[in-house]
């Protein structure tokens, strides 16, 4: 029979009689994980107030604090400034930032892949040749707002490319970076087909067209960011009722499967929501790139990979992340506002790269 | 009280079979099998299958119900499987990864409940200093002690263990064949290991399966399974059984078979 059994007596709680529990030692992680996602979380409301607290109009932040409690106290022009143009802007960025990194989050889990977001993987472009279609076929014009017909279009886009992405890597085993150059082909596929749509475009949605590769989230209105907070709000439960499995997930895949996960399944509804919220938040600002590569990074090197940190974690450093690029677009040059997916784009892709290479470093 | 039977099991990646028709006498509560043979055999395929990560052909029946068909949250609350491969870079710390272990699937949970099994499976290890360190900055050897906390934490009757003492030094070898030892024989259940070290099988395994060229070539106790013959023809090695001064069979490898 098997007989000796060596165990390690000096490890036995007997000898730990005075030790904290592990439970007790990991409240502390707890609760200085809480207390930095506090600070994040009023990072964010502190880059909301000073976005509002910007723009070309010049008012004075008393009158601004007094707008917000009081809207009566402003003369009309002042107050449309401040509550239509002003709050639903500085608004939409924080909702469609969030969307973006909780997006960018359980790609990155699922897929297996720290270089995975909607802009990195072609999700976005993808959901641009969707919305391209709808404008350029006035799909609108059938009695239907193009605020609804847009998100739509944009997400059967969005799916059938990281549907196809997933096939593709699932078919031929692919490794992180094979995963990347099917992106990377996703997205020159996607920018050519956008191309061609704005070839064969009239002028007017030419125009709207070239908006949304741009991305902006100066057109915002109150409608725009309810949608959007909808589906966030929608999205986020199922987030977190998955958050056990996704985090089992992190310790490898077989193994995720031996617990009991079911992870094929938690891959197709994860993807389904990634493909919901990428659509809905780049529908009514266009393309947003790396807001969803860089918000999980900051959250994993702030929180760690326990989803429960994770998720929440991502979603609000995407929503400071695109809140504090807004600023800048609105401040860099005075007078001029530069479309926020250019600041984002510029901040990601030295960000991008740096991560590419400490992984491949890693690897 | 646990029991595991394999009856013509085959399995295979596409047309080709990795092992062909294994067929063993029903597997009874206490029995820690030894799976031996040489590299690319089907070892780890066998528990990959048995853990339900692969398709097989033939039967194998746990506690007496067709494997095939069960629902895979039953099967998983009856069987832990630890593969060969571990996370690699994760900053998820050992503590989270043996909680989502439990919290995956296991919703219903107290807290209470989940703290004091985390607890108990770092002491039975003696893996409480690993606790609060990320899986990514641990070493092969530590990170293959979180994984199978992570398998023990859920108290599964059947243990899947897939080269568990393969990045080990010798202590740590020793303190996990005893854990697992110790677990089936106290509290129940089987434990199978695929295995390389042949000494450490014989000596702490009360049953040795052989496999060579896709079937199983011998089964047994160790003194039945691992002879002379079975060491030629699974390895190509020609060595002998001897017998230590407390009366225990060891191998002693002379030289690669002509």
């Amino acid at each position: 029979m098997t007989g000796a059994v060596l165990h390690d007596k000096g490890h036995t709680s007997k000898g730990h009689a005075r030790m904290p529990t592990l439970a007790q030692t990991y409240r502390a992680i707890f609760l200085r994980r809480m207390f930095w996602i506090s600070v994040l979380a009023a990072a964010v409301v502190v880059s909301l107030v000073l976005n509002i607290g910007t723009g070309p109009s010049g008012m004075s932040i008393e009158r601004i604090v007094a707008g917000l409690f009081f809207p009566g106290s402003l003369d009309p022009s002042q107050r449309v400034i401040l509550w239509d143009v002003r709050m639903p802007f500085a608004a939409l960025a924080i909702v469609v930032g969030a969307c973006l990194g909780l997006a960018g989050a359980e790609m990155q889990t699922v897929l297996n892949n720290p270089l995975a977001s909607p802009s990195t993987l072609g999700v976005m472009h993808a959901a641009t040749v969707g919305a391209s279609l709808a404008i350029v076929f006035h799909l609108d014009t059938f009695g239907i707002s193009e605020n609804y017909v847009i998100p739509v279009f944009a997400f059967a886009g969005a799916m059938a490319s990281i549907f196809m992405i997933h096939f593709l890597s699932r078919t031929f085993g692919a490794t992180v970076d094979t995963v990347i150059l099917f992106g990377i082909a996703t997205v020159f596929a996607m920018d050519a087909t956008v191309s061609l749509i704005q070839f064969m475009a009239n002028d007017d949605s030419l125009q709207q067209i070239v908006f949304w590769t741009m991305g902006s989230v100066a057109r915002a209105t109150w409608e725009k960011v309810a949608m959007v907070s909808a589906v966030f709000a929608v999205c986020l439960p199922f987030s977190l009722r998955h958050m056990w499995q996704m985090t089992a997930l992190r310790g490898g895949e077989d193994q995720a499967r031996s617990f009991g996960v079911g992870v094929d399944r938690l891959r197709t509804l994860v993807l389904i929501r990634v493909s919901l919220l990428t659509a809905i938040a780049i529908s009514f600002t266009g393309v947003i790139g790396f807001v969803g590569l860089v918000g999980p990074h900051i959250a994993r090197l702030a929180f760690g990979e326990d989803h429960r940190f994770y998720l929440p974690g991502s979603a609000l450093a995407g929503a400071f992340i695109l809140s504090g690029a807004s600023l800048i677009a609105k401040t860099l040059v005075p007078g001029i506002l530069i479309p926020d997916g250019i600041v984002t784009a510029l901040i990601g892709i030295p960000l991008f790269l740096a991560l590419v290479i400490t992984q491949k470093r890693r690897a | 009280m646990p029991s595991l039977s394999l009856d013509q099991v085959s399995v295979g990646y596409g047309a080709r079979d990795v092992l062909k028709d294994i067929t063993l006498p029903v597997l009874e509560d206490g029995i820690v099998l030894g799976i031996l043979g040489p590299n690319g055999v089907g070892k780890s395929t066998l528990l990959r299958a048995l853990a339900g990560l692969q398709g097989h052909r033939g039967r194998v029946h746990l506690n007496g119900e067709p494997l095939t068909g069960m629902p895979h949250l039953k099967r998983a609350a009856e069987i832990g499987y630890l593969p060969q491969a571990l996370p690699q870079a994760t900053t998820l710390i050992a503590y989270e990864a043996v909680v989502s272990a439990l919290r995956a699937v296991r919703p219903d949970l107290r807290g209470a409940d989940v703290d004091g099994a985390v607890e108990k499976v770092f002491d039975q290890l003696g893996i409480r200093h690993l606790a609060f360190q990320a899986l990514g900055k641990l070493s092969g050897g530590q990170r293959q002690m979180v994984g199978l906390a992570q398998v023990l934490v859920r108290e599964p009757k059947v243990l899947l263990l897939d080269e568990p003492t393969s990045a080990l030094d010798l202590r740590w070898q020793l303190n996990v064949i005893g854990v697992i030892s110790e677990i089936v024989l106290s509290r129940g259940g089987i434990c199978l290991m695929a295995m390389h070290d042949i000494n450490l099988a014989m000596r702490h395994c009360n049953r040795l399966l052989v496999l060579s060229r896709s079937r199983v070539l011998a089964y047994g106790t160790p003194a039945e399974a691992m002879t002379v013959e079975t060491l030629a023809d699974a390895y190509g090695v020609t060595g002998r059984i001897e017998t230590c001064s407390q009366g225990r069979p060891y191998l002693v490898t002379d030289k690669l078979s002509s």
